[in-house]
């Protein structure tokens, strides 16, 4: 099964996901240019991280017009799976392949540190190797990480099982205090209804090796490399 | 400064009021033949400013020590490299933003951020982290600094943490530590010091010399306007008066993203094996860059301005050759391949033009639409600036005695009240509040982030190894005895760095100064200078480069001189890492001295009050700050250093944090901070009084423990070093601190409650409005 990582200009974090997935996890990984609209037959993509465009406008605003998402909309329209992370995050919910929207956080700052998020649901290719109600530690690092959504949109995500992830304290509460961007109902994390595509603030791919303080982000990558193998995912792009 | 048309005939007081003295204007009619027209004189203004020309420093900065046998690039160039084994090369530098930061925290932090970032990858080398030094006024109100005031600094810390994190965090490098330091004297003069470090293979390092006649000169990056003209000539070469306000349009203003894509396309452009030179554009932009890639290559350049991209109409040559707009960067490529080198920038989306050529003669031609503009001999301009020998004169020391110096309590006091305002103070808590604003983690590299470890600990994924980073600097000391006050910076940055594991390898310096035009400036920075060289030559890390800033007074107040030097290290081993958190319960704490026997260290009496005046304790509890920087031994230093080393190496201990402001007693509360649900007890004993004993911030000293069963190897090792090993407590599962002196309990509190203090104190302070 092959990766494939989306470079749009001003991406950052697209190098720590190739590392993850290329050397960490030891799996076929590839980066994508923007320009491109060839998805070189990956049968997962993942939208990194970073400051695409300088968050100009607002942030993934300009990059959900790039040539190449053209061909991650059409392979996620056919099941591929797609995961965005941060940017990635936001860049989906811009191109409407994701519910909702995100604001600046509500400390008005930067943010950067570990944070505890729990697994809500493991039916979805990207959490399908965690536990449900795994507390995993994974770092944030984003200014704009506050999930918002309408009531009924909120009322949908929960109703349909599309909130992956959510905020808690060390001990796993539902508490504000774990909560670090004030995002709607604690949410780190949603999927979209046919569940193959995904977005999280949390950067799972600094949270491989040990010596990095976790590797609980090492969960994600292996849903879905189990996921695509035993064929629970539905297209190769 | 008002634009100013090339028709406008240059008088003494235009001359003068460019900072061009008469003597430098006189040399400059030598070196032209002629007299200078205002875009010339515009030229030499900004090269031969102190900012670029360094005449005040240059006599006293060939004193430093820049070799040694892991150097491949010392001073001179845009950032010094060291070998670090595998093939690679490490190119790192520290530089000032200091003016631009008082008159627009955000913009002249930001932008001094995006300067050394560039110092890095014009070099060829990816920039991989980056650190701050920082430096305010008071954040509360007390004796010195009224509410106003107070409020001021607040404004200033935060516009100048928002502005560094916002480029670091852009442009995709961790921002992996720094310091934070707070004095009355940096109210109007704040420091901002930024560090960069980055990576390349040995033979990938590019440097900045034009050379091959013929061969076309590109630039590349943003459009040219008219932000930051005078930014150095104006800004960084003179002090502050009642006018500062004014100087706002000389901040320049920072694109990160645009950087981003500059420093990927710059690096991609260089593996084409097109590009023969390259340097970044930033103070004296246009002019700087290309007179001195001509003068390193003994070449000439010609350019025409009307092909340079411009982003606003009706510039003159005056500014367009002045602009420190920021993001831009000027390269040769060799010629008959400039299009494989246009079309990476055409890739990216930069803008890259053939702005003029390689020439023979030496000479700095500078056209506009085919007319001559300015025309100066390339190697004088850049070279041959005035050098300046200014008198230095030892101030007239005061008269001190015991009555001015810290009044000790009586044995037996408890000082756990005065030990948590200690904690609580801006220059002793917790920066978290700063540093989470601060992406320390992206590129996953961060081994030891801001806090974890006494040093910033990056590893290098291709090898085995990592490489420390730490900065340090104590201005304080530096005004009661700048010599020793500046050996103590260079041995704290590497005592640091070899606390994390490290070897220091590597010296930077920032050396943040008054007017060089006052004696007493000039003799503090001549025995700083002195003090840095003889303790870099004593620790073995010679300066690779750096970065003068003089003129940081304002109304004729200077503040204190602040020597910072960045201190960067290699560790063999990235799984040998050391942390400041105690691990376990049952932990044996070990005071470590490499001085050898601790006994020499409990001074008493008069000189033991006269040491402790220079202390966080005693400017924080009593309001006194006079006395004498502690002695500083670099023998002590260099074997305490080599003793860390080995001890990282061997993985015998379980954690390491130096003593440095505020003494052991910090030292013990932030081990106890770096762990959860641990706590420490410990008997100390000695013939000085409680407070010198757990505050006095003697060098040469780390707080470590260890396991049991491998106390007997660390003992060995110790010794082997010539350091001294006291057992002065247990880590315990309580969480509490308890430190006894002299069979008093003199400290007690709970872990928790100490530490909610520290880590929140800077945070409230800064939401007071």
């Amino acid at each position: 099964m092959k990766f494939g990582v989306v470079v749009f200009p001003g991406s950052n974090c697209d190098h720590d996901a190739f590392h993850a997935i290329g050397h960490v996890l030891q799996k076929p990984v590839e980066f994508i240019w923007h320009q491109s609209e060839d998805l070189h037959h990956c049968d997962a993509i993942i939208l990194p991280g970073g400051f695409s465009y300088g968050d100009y406008l607002r942030t993934g605003a300009i990059a959900r017009f790039s040539p190449v998402m053209k061909s991650v909309e059409k392979f996620a329209n056919d099941g591929g799976l797609v995961l965005g992370i941060c940017n990635g995050f936001q860049i989906l919910l811009e191109a409407g392949l994701l519910p909702g929207a995100m604001m600046r956080n509500a400390g008005l700052r930067f943010i950067c540190k570990h944070v505890h998020i729990r697994v809500e649901e493991t039916n979805a290719p990207f959490t399908c190797a965690a536990e449900k109600g795994e507390i995993l530690t994974i770092p944030i690092a984003h200014s704009d990480g506050n999930y918002t959504c309408d009531e009924a949109t909120l009322k949908d995500l929960e109703k349909h099982h599309q909130v992956l992830f959510r905020y808690t304290t060390p001990g796993g509460k539902d508490d504000a205090a774990g909560n670090p961007n004030g995002s709607t109902a604690n949410i780190a994390g949603i999927c979209n209804r046919a569940r193959n595509v995904a977005g999280l603030m949390p950067h799972p791919e600094r949270a491989v090796e040990e010596v990095l303080d976790s590797n609980d982000g090492l969960l994600i990558f292996r849903s879905m490399i189990e996921a695509v193998v035993n064929n629970t995912a539905k297209a190769t792009a | 400064m008002a634009t100013a048309p090339t028709e406008v005939k240059v008088t003494p007081e235009i001359a003068a009021e460019h900072g061009v003295t008469q003597e430098e204007y006189g040399r400059i009619q030598k070196i032209l033949g002629r007299d200078p027209n205002i875009t010339e004189l515009g030229i030499f203004s900004v090269m031969w400013s102190e900012h670029c020309s360094y005449k005040s420093s240059k006599v006293h900065l060939k004193r430093l020590p820049t070799r040694g046998k892991l150097v491949v690039q010392g001073p001179g160039e845009n950032a010094g490299v060291v070998d670090i084994g595998d093939g690679l090369v490490a190119a790192f530098k520290i530089e000032s933003h200091n003016h631009p930061s008082y008159v627009e925290p955000f913009q002249g932090a930001t932008t001094g951020v995006g300067g050394i970032l560039r110092d890095i990858f014009t070099m060829g080398a990816r920039p991989i982290a980056v650190m701050d030094s920082l430096r305010f006024g008071e954040i509360t109100p007390s004796k010195t600094t009224n509410e106003e005031e107070a409020a001021k600094n607040r404004r200033i810390l935060d516009g100048v943490v928002r502005g560094v994190g916002s480029y670091g965090n852009c442009f995709g490098v961790p921002t992996v530590g720094g310091e934070v330091a707070f004095e009355p004297c940096y109210a109007q003069n704040p420091l901002v010091n930024a560090l960069a470090l980055g990576i390349a293979r040995k033979e990938e390092i590019f440097l900045a010399k034009a050379k091959g006649i013929g061969n076309p000169v590109i630039y590349v990056g943003a459009k040219t306007g008219r932000d930051g003209i005078h930014g150095a000539s104006l800004l960084a070469s003179a002090e502050f008066t009642e006018e500062s306000q004014q100087k706002r349009p000389n901040v320049q203003v920072g694109d990160p993203f645009m950087e981003k894509l500059l420093l990927e396309a710059c690096l991609e452009a260089m593996k084409t094996g097109a590009v023969v030179a390259i340097q970044d554009m930033g103070a004296a932009g246009l002019t700087c860059s290309t007179c001195e890639m001509a003068s390193r290559g003994g070449t000439g350049i010609e350019i025409d301005l009307a092909k340079v991209p411009q982003r606003e109409t009706g510039m003159t040559p005056y500014e367009i050759m002045l602009s420190e707009s920021q993001e831009r960067m000027l390269l040769v490529a060799e010629k008959g391949r400039e299009q494989e080198v246009l079309a990476v920038f055409k890739k990216w989306g930069l803008d890259a033009m053939v702005v003029g050529d390689v020439t023979d003669g030496g000479l700095l031609v500078v056209k506009d639409h085919g007319k001559v503009a300015a025309q100066i001999p390339a190697h004088p301009l850049a070279e041959e600036g005035p050098i300046y020998n200014r008198p230095v004169a030892e101030p007239t020391p005061g008269k001190e005695s015991e009555r001015d110096w810290f009044p000790f309590s009586a044995d037996g006091t408890d000082l756990t009240a005065n030990f948590t305002k200690l904690l609580a103070s801006p220059t002793i808590a917790s920066k978290r509040w700063i540093t989470e604003q601060y992406d320390s983690m992206v590129r996953t590299n961060t081994l030891a982030g801001p806090g974890a470890s006494d040093a910033a600990v990056v590893r290098i994924k291709e090898t085995k190894r990592a490489l420390a980073l730490a900065t340090d600097g104590n201005g304080r000391w530096c005004q009661l005895n700048p010599k020793v006050g500046a050996m103590h910076a260079v041995a704290e940055a590497a005592r640091n760095v070899a606390t994390s594991g490290a070897r220091p390898i590597a010296a930077t310096n920032c050396l943040n100064f008054g007017s060089p035009e006052k004696p007493e400036v000039m003799w503090q920075f001549s025995q700083a200078i002195d003090g840095v060289g003889e303790a870099c030559v004593a620790l073995g890390t010679p300066i690779t480069g750096g970065n003068v800033s003089f003129y940081n007074e304002t109304l004729g107040k200077s503040i204190y001189p602040t020597p910072v030097i960045g201190i960067l290290g290699l560790l063999e081993d990235a799984t040998r890492v050391l942390k400041v958190g105690f691990r376990k319960a049952g932990d044996v704490i070990l005071l470590l001295d490499g001085a050898g026997d601790s006994d020499g260290r409990q001074k008493t009496g008069a000189k033991a009050a006269q040491e402790f005046s220079s202390s966080e304790y005693s400017k924080t509890i009593a309001g006194i700050v006079a006395g004498e920087p502690p002695a500083i031994d670099l023998v002590a230093e260099k074997r305490l250093i080599d003793c860390m080393v080995a001890l990282a190496e061997a993985g015998t201990i379980q954690s390491a944090h130096d003593i440095s402001d505020g003494g052991l007693a910090v030292t013990l509360a932030e081990s106890c901070f770096g762990a959860s649900g641990l706590g420490a007890e410990t008997k100390l004993n000695g013939a000085a009084n409680a407070e010198y004993a757990l505050f006095g911030e003697s060098g040469a000293r780390v707080v470590v423990s260890v396991s049991p069963e491998k106390l007997a190897a660390v003992w060995t090792t110790a010794r082997q070093y010539g350091v001294g090993a006291l057992e002065i407590g247990k880590v315990t599962g309580d969480n509490a601190l308890r430190i006894e002196y002299k069979g008093h309990g003199v400290v007690s509190a709970q872990v928790p409650t100490l530490k909610d203090i520290w880590a929140y104190s800077l945070e409230r302070h800064l939401k007071i409005q």
